[in-house]
């Protein structure tokens, strides 16, 4: 069967998903997880939390399907990156793994006893579902930056040699704040739309803190990344439509080596100054009292952010700190031919179907909380 | 139990976190048809009861399919976190079955599911009902495509080694998915899940008349739970032959091992009912035959043998043989890539290269192995065959009882006698917990008697985890299990807590709560939707 599109361009778009569905990650679920972050801070009453809960409460579900298939599609799409990634940060996964999955169950149970102590569990577990993985993403991030410390043997069997509290270092960890206050930010303007008087307020305050925060984080973050941190550059050839060997090329390390990218093809420059600009204009819209207007904008500094560190490190995906040649990129740690093409054809087809009913879901259940829900809709959260 | 590796860990842990994820998996596929079905009955004849049925059942259908989400994240990512090299070995095939289920199917019905809930006084009656068949289909195709990745490791299809990248690649994508094995699977599986499903409903409502309580609610859900329950019941028995049928074609050392059958017998081979087998002895001693059975069943056939465990060892044994000569093709290959002679000799034989990679667990390097090494490896191709032997048979067993139950209650709740046969009522609640008896050792026969195969015939399990310290495994082993234990219990605390509650009065209003007032429930806060202190139970 031959197969209308080339390899390396199939490459090419597979990276591209990759950041498009941990883009459309951070921005549907990134929400429902930062109303988790903020849940305990600014719902002073049951009935706040309540309403707080029921403004995710429809659409969390479908919202991390974006995780879940961020995985798969990994999976399919970079076996080397998923094998790797996932054993090698193993038990960070497993903290993920535990936060996620309290999130459900936190969800569905925490109604169905009345009682204070119980719903305050469920509370803070819903916190620590929402704060966690917020957290480690973008420790995990900092780290895909600094390059992870991991070789293959002469049967492509990865062994990872960091620890788990190597990944906790001071980089990586700014990077997991400004996770952190980015989705929180994202989640105040949801909240901030979902909801009328106190709440309100106190969403919309909590939602300018946190743009901020997250500009001048990134910002900062950007700055370590040009000054101190060693970024990897492909010295050798390495053939764009060759087989998904990674231990056939040669690979470079020096200090600011990921600003290469934004310096040959300075078009990229949109993506940071997105990053930075666009939490600003939603902090301002925010203060200005139109939250519609400010969750675009925070759409687009989450899009801005995340495909800032992507642009930079291209081809690469996952550098090795420990034997550089072993580095995972866009040109030989990808499926095969055949299999990047039926996905594509996959997503081609699923995706603006999953993305139009996501849209009706949303048009249905548009507008604001408010605590008359409790008594027209008895399966409420 | 220190002794414990990291492979013996990982798939403890892997066995451990699917057994409980399918703990809700056959629920959620059985109660959200039910839902569709009750919910139909409501659009079509307008009658509030049927609504309020759709209502009560999906709030017991709604902490199940909590948990079972919360189970299922971990095994999306375990393949990566414990089985890295079986990851980067086939991630090429059983990758893309996996993200299209995440595409085509949990993307519909989670989407879909949160509108079940918050949807009933937003949406028109047939836009309600459309929301809810899609939570139905869209669970249903997720364990479509989970069981076409599934039916891969047992029936490889449509895939080839590649020298060049170490791993295999797809070939003909349409083979994978019209793979015979995914497509009986799928309808043995599902069907499964209906079963439970049905059980589920007809063992509380059995409950509830028992109780007095209920009684018009009961009544229906029975007659649903036991027509739907029937046909399902049905299904699983005769597509589990058609999954038998083809396990013979593809997997002939665990249909021996199951049938505890040691030697070829001459055609047509008898069934064993009974049998004491042993993996030591190997033999199975006591057995009691049907003639002809398995011979018709396995091979539809009066004159096709059913091989027997000792001559697929010899079979195995010459397939080592030929295995460690494209072994070492590869060797070769590695080495320089342009070796065409190697080359040939992998493309022609690498259906053999999984046979000598069973080799490494004697020996580091398979083409040095002795004859003793592979007499022994030959022998790990058999599964624990005392434990298939018996699963299986609880399984058929609990099959066939189904198909009973079902057919009673079919027949008494037509003949509207459910009232004065309380001993069958008594029958039907206790059989609820048997459905997942028999799910949970259905795995088993299909997962445990694929060993020593992760991919039967192309990888071994033990070749596939992961290389990491075995204190991570025990730490997220013992975690998942305290985790998921303590979350099990709330789950059935509280479904119990909402049984017990039932469908409350507000649902009832007005066709019901006139006729049966007092047993009728409880008064509950409108708001909380709690109890309120004046219970009237």
């Amino acid at each position: 069967m031959s197969i209308p599109l080339d390899y390396e361009v199939l490459r090419l778009i597979w990276w591209a998903l990759l950041g498009i569905l941990l883009i459309g990650f951070a921005i549907f679920d990134g929400f429902d997880l930062g109303t988790a972050i903020l849940l305990p801070f600014i719902g002073r009453t049951n009935t706040e939390r309540r309403l707080l809960i029921n403004s995710v409460g429809p659409v969390w579900e479908g919202n991390q399907v974006w995780f879940i298939l961020g995985g798969g599609a990994s999976f399919a799409a970079w076996p080397p990156l998923y094998a790797t990634s996932f054993s090698g940060f193993y038990l960070a996964m497993f903290l993920v793994l535990l936060a996620l999955i309290l999130r459900p169950v936190a969800f569905k149970f925490r109604g169905k006893i009345d009682n204070p102590l119980w719903r305050e569990i469920w509370d803070w577990a819903l916190f620590v579902g929402g704060f966690v993985p917020a957290l480690i993403f973008g420790v995990a991030f900092g780290n895909l930056l600094l390059g992870v410390p991991f070789h293959f043997d002469d049967e492509l069997r990865a062994f990872y040699t960091g620890g788990f509290f190597a990944l906790l270092n001071p980089f990586a960890l700014l990077c997991g704040i400004v996770s952190v206050a980015m989705l929180t930010a994202h989640g105040a303007i949801y909240v901030a739309m979902k909801t009328t008087g106190l709440l309100w307020e106190r969403a919309r305050l909590a939602g300018i803190g946190a743009s901020i925060l997250t500009a001048v984080l990134f910002l900062i973050g950007g700055v370590c990344v040009y000054f101190f941190v060693m970024g990897y550059t492909v010295s050798g050839p390495l053939d764009h439509a060759g087989p998904s060997n990674p231990l056939r090329k040669t690979v470079e390390m020096s200090t600011g080596a990921w600003i290469g990218n934004y310096r040959s093809e300075p078009w990229t420059i949109v993506a940071p100054v997105l990053g930075i600009a666009a939490p600003l204009i939603a902090a301002w819209m925010l203060s200005r009292r139109r939250p519609g207007t400010a969750f675009i904008a925070s759409s687009l500094g989450l899009l801005g952010i995340i495909a800032t560190p992507g642009l930079a490190m291209f081809p690469f995906i996952l550098p090795s700190s420990s034997d550089p040649n072993a580095s995972l990129t866009v040109w030989d740690s990808s499926s095969s031919h055949l299999t990047l093409f039926i996905m594509l054809i996959a997503v081609v087809i699923f995706l603006p179907i999953v993305l139009a009913y996501t849209a009706w879901v949303y048009k249905v259940m548009y507008g604001k909380v408010s605590p008359q829900l409790f008594e027209t809709n008895r399966q409420a959260y | 139990m220190s002794d414990l590796d990291v492979v013996d860990l990982s798939r403890l842990q892997f066995a451990l976190t699917a057994l409980y994820h399918f703990l809700f998996v056959p629920l959620t596929l059985g109660l959200s048809v039910i839902l569709a079905i009750m919910e139909s009955v409501y659009v079509m004849t307008g009658r509030r009861i049927w609504r309020d049925m759709t209502m009560f059942w999906g709030i017991l259908f709604g902490i199940n399919f909590a948990m079972g989400v919360a189970t299922g994240i971990t095994m999306e990512f375990q393949f990566g976190t414990n089985w890295s090299y079986f990851s980067h070995y086939v991630g090429d095939v059983f990758g893309a079955p996996l993200a299209i289920e995440g595409l085509m199917a949990f993307f519909l019905e989670a989407t879909f599911i949160g509108l079940f809930f918050f949807g009933w006084d937003r949406l028109s009656k047939p836009g309600h009902l459309a929301v809810t068949w899609c939570v139905a289909i869209g669970s249903n195709f997720s364990a479509l495509w989970i069981l076409i990745a599934n039916a891969w490791m047992q029936h490889p299809v449509g895939s080839r080694f590649n020298p060049d990248t170490m791993r295999m690649e797809v070939t003909d994508f349409f083979a994978v998915i019209f793979n015979p094995v995914a497509q009986s699977k799928f309808v043995h599986t599902v069907s499964a899940g209906y079963v439970t499903g049905s059980m589920f409903v007809l063992a509380v409502s059995a409950w509830y008349l028992l109780h007095g309580r209920h009684i018009e609610l009961a009544r229906r859900s029975m007659t649903v739970a036991a027509s739907f329950g029937l046909a399902s019941a049905l299904s699983v028995v005769v597509l589990g032959d058609e999954s038998g049928y083809t396990t013979t074609q593809n997997q002939k050392t665990k249909l021996a091992a199951m049938e505890g059958l040691w030697h070829s017998e001459p055609a047509p081979a008898g069934l064993t009912i009974f049998g004491l087998p042993s993996q030591q002895s190997r033999e199975t001693r006591y057995a009691i035959h049907i003639p002809w059975v398995l011979g018709l069943i396995a091979t539809r056939s009066i004159n096709t043998v059913v091989p027997g465990i000792f001559d697929l060892v010899g079979e195995a044994k010459q397939r080592i043989h030929r295995g460690i000569e494209v072994y070492a093709a590869v060797q070769r290959l590695r080495a320089d890539p342009k070796d065409g002679a190697a080359r040939r000799i992998v493309e022609e034989g690498q259906g053999d290269l999984g046979y000598a990679m069973l080799l490494r667990r004697y020996v580091a390097d398979p083409t040095k192995a002795t004859e003793q090494q592979i007499e022994q490896a030959a022998w790990d191709t058999v599964p624990n065959v005392p434990v298939l032997f018996w699963s299986f048979r609880i399984m058929v067993g609990l099959g066939f009882y189904f198909i009973a139950l079902f057919a009673v209650m079919f027949f008494v709740a037509a003949r509207r006698e459910l009232d004065r046969r309380r001993w069958l009522l008594w029958v039907a609640f206790f059989s609820l917990p048997l459905p997942w008896i028999a799910a949970e050792v259905g795995w088993i026969v299909a997962e445990y008697g694929r060993q020593p195969w992760i991919i039967e015939g192309i990888l071994p399990t033990f070749l596939a985890a992961s290389p990491i310290p075995a204190s991570s495994v025990w730490l997220s082993l013992i975690g998942f299990v305290v985790f998921y234990t303590a979350l099990l219990v709330v789950d059935l605390f509280l479904m119990v807590k909402y049984i017990r509650i039932g469908p409350t009065e507000t649902w009832e209003v007005p066709d019901l709560a006139a006729r049966q007032a007092p047993p009728g429930g409880i008064l509950v806060d409108r708001v909380s939707l709690h109890p309120s202190p004046t219970l009237t139970e």
